[in-house]
């Protein structure tokens, strides 16, 4: 039966062409930001410096409050909960190897790529794709001045710095947020604690941890731009966009977690 | 005629719907050409083609003799900082001032002193009539005067090549009257080439040195005021006298529409 076939090509068509397409246009915006990131300032056009600056200062020093409560809250559960099985079999000082490895390994950078999502990531879609519906990023394209450069570079910037600025100090203030409870509620010795932190932290359980949180940089930057180019109507998409860019960035970042923890696993 | 642009052959198309059916036109250099034309007939489409926002399906657009669809974006920047462009919404960055929106271009595309930079910026809100705008948002600024602000920024560069797409659409009479003025100093003063999207009849009779017109994606007419106005072309007749289509369905025929089969 030809035509049950032809339908069934045309389908899996009219499914597969957006698809790649959608593949097609993330692969340029890719290629084309890291590009104008990390080739261009070496053929004198250079990366937009104050709109960097501003940028950090938006995406990095904003969240400040919000990933210190964040991070303060999930050290003390955390070291809660692990007080809960070890005090069984009374081991209580190793509360402190677990609220340290998992945070620096683990829940800080992810912590914070999820916080900077919400807050970054859906405010790069936003403003992109308002500049789109806006006709604002026509006029940038018209005036011989490259968007993804103008626009996207900048963030990229600022995430690639300020996320593993603040896993950092996420991961300070989490191990804090363990320390305090134990020396408290636990009755864990102050300088025990402290000793026993030191001893189980490698290097590399905190290096590995900030490159998970500088490509997590990368990815939101990139979803939240791509979703903010795709605006082609008005207001209304915008908002879709801005919805979209949190869901597929929280998603990605979970993706990109999973991958590097496995590399590391067996790699390091 | 010295041609600033010359399109042959342009045929564009929205997915799989064909916009601009094979049209041929040129633009005379040093003159006002307005591009005439009923709604959704294409003109804005054109426009975009003729600045390098949109690629064409076929043919050629010829900008002082260069064809741009075949060119690379560092060449077609380099077309592009000798040209400005006025949008229909005038397009300016609204996180940005009225001083740095005109100051953008200057400061993306030279290395002038920022004191240099700044007089620039004066002369041309003068220019437009928006002195003492300069720390203004442009959300704080009337329809009217970011069209003007985003005139002054077209003009950063002093372009040889200039674009409006209804420059006068959703002005009152005297703004609008006072944006075509400014138009006919820049040709007389600057002499620069100026193509113009318009439906506004009052505006084309003030402005124009040189008519296009659309209709359906294609060229009807080319030439001067005078030959449009002695033009006996049923469709340019029907547009210059304001007159409605005329009523085209037989009453089955609407019935059939309406009903929807
Ligand atoms: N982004 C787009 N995607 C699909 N179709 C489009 C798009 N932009 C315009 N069109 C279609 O192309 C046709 C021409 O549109 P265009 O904006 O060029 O008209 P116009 O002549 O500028 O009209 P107006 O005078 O109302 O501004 C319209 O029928 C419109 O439906
Ligand atoms: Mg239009």
């Amino acid at each position: 039966m030809p035509s049950t076939t032809e339908n069934l090509f045309g389908l899996i068509g009219r499914r597969a062409i957006p698809i790649l397409k959608d593949i097609n246009d993330a692969a340029r915006l890719i290629n084309n930001t890291f590009y104008w990131a990390f080739l261009s300032p070496f053929k004198g056009k250079a990366i937009r410096f104050r709109a960097s600056m501003s940028e950090m200062v938006k995406a990095g020093y904003s969240s400040v409050p919000i990933v210190a409560t964040i991070s303060l809250f999930v050290g003390i559960i955390l070291a809660l909960q692990s007080a809960y099985q070890l005090k069984r079999v009374g081991a209580l000082i190793y509360v402190a190897n677990l609220v340290g490895v998992s945070i620096t390994r683990e829940l800080g950078p992810i912590l914070t790529a999820i916080i900077v999502s919400g807050r970054s990531g859906s405010a790069f879609a936003a403003e992109i794709g308002s500049m789109k519906a806006a006709e604002e990023v026509d006029a940038l394209i018209s005036m011989g001045i490259n968007p993804v450069r103008f626009l996207v570079v900048p963030k990229l910037i600022a995430l690639m710095v300020m996320l593993p600025a603040l896993t950092v100090f996420s991961d300070l203030i989490g191990i804090f947020g363990g320390f305090l409870l134990s020396i408290t509620a636990l009755e864990i010795h102050p300088y025990n604690y402290f000793q026993q932190t030191i001893r189980a932290l490698l290097i590399k359980d905190i290096l590995t941890g900030l490159m998970k949180a500088w490509a997590f940089g990368v990815v939101i930057t990139i979803v939240g731009a791509y979703q903010g180019f795709k605006v082609e109507g008005g207001a209304e998409e915008v908002g879709m966009r801005t919805t979209a860019s949190v869901v597929a960035s929280i998603f990605l970042v979970i993706v990109f977690d999973l991958f590097f923890t496995t590399l590391f696993y067996y790699f390091t | 005629m010295e041609k600033a642009i010359e399109v042959i052959g342009l045929v564009t198309h929205y997915g799989d719907r064909e916009i601009l059916k094979n049209i041929s036109l040129s633009i005379p250099s040093g003159k006002t050409t307005v591009i005439l034309g009923g709604s959704g007939c294409g003109k804005s489409t054109l426009l975009k083609h003729l600045i390098g926002l949109l690629k064409p399906t076929r043919g050629k657009i010829l900008i002082n003799g260069k064809d741009i669809t075949v060119m690379k974006d560092e060449e077609l920047d380099e077309v592009r900082k000798r040209m400005g462009v006025l949008f229909q919404g005038a397009a300016l960055l609204n996180s940005m001032t009225v001083s740095e929106n005109v100051a953008l271009p200057i400061r993306e595309h030279t290395r002038l002193k920022e004191s240099t930079i700044q007089i620039m910026v004066r002369m041309k809100l003068d220019l437009v009539g928006l002195s003492g705008f300069d720390n203004f948002y442009p959300s704080q600024l009337s329809g009217g005067m970011k069209k003007r602000a985003g005139l002054a920024r077209a003009m950063a560069l002093d372009p040889e090549l200039i674009f409006f797409d209804e420059p006068s659409a959703g002005l009152d009479p005297v703004t609008a009257a006072g944006l075509d003025e400014l138009i006919l100093k820049l040709r007389d003063v600057f002499k620069m080439t100026i193509v113009v999207v318009t439906h506004e009849l009052p505006s084309v009779f003030m402005i124009a040195d040189y008519v296009i017109m659309l209709d359906m994606g294609d060229v009807i007419f080319s030439g001067t005021l005078d030959e449009l106005r002695a033009s006996d072309n049923p469709r340019i007749r029907m547009f210059l006298e304001r007159r409605p289509e005329k009523e085209t369905y037989s009453p089955e025929d609407y019935f059939r529409i309406i009903a929807g089969d």
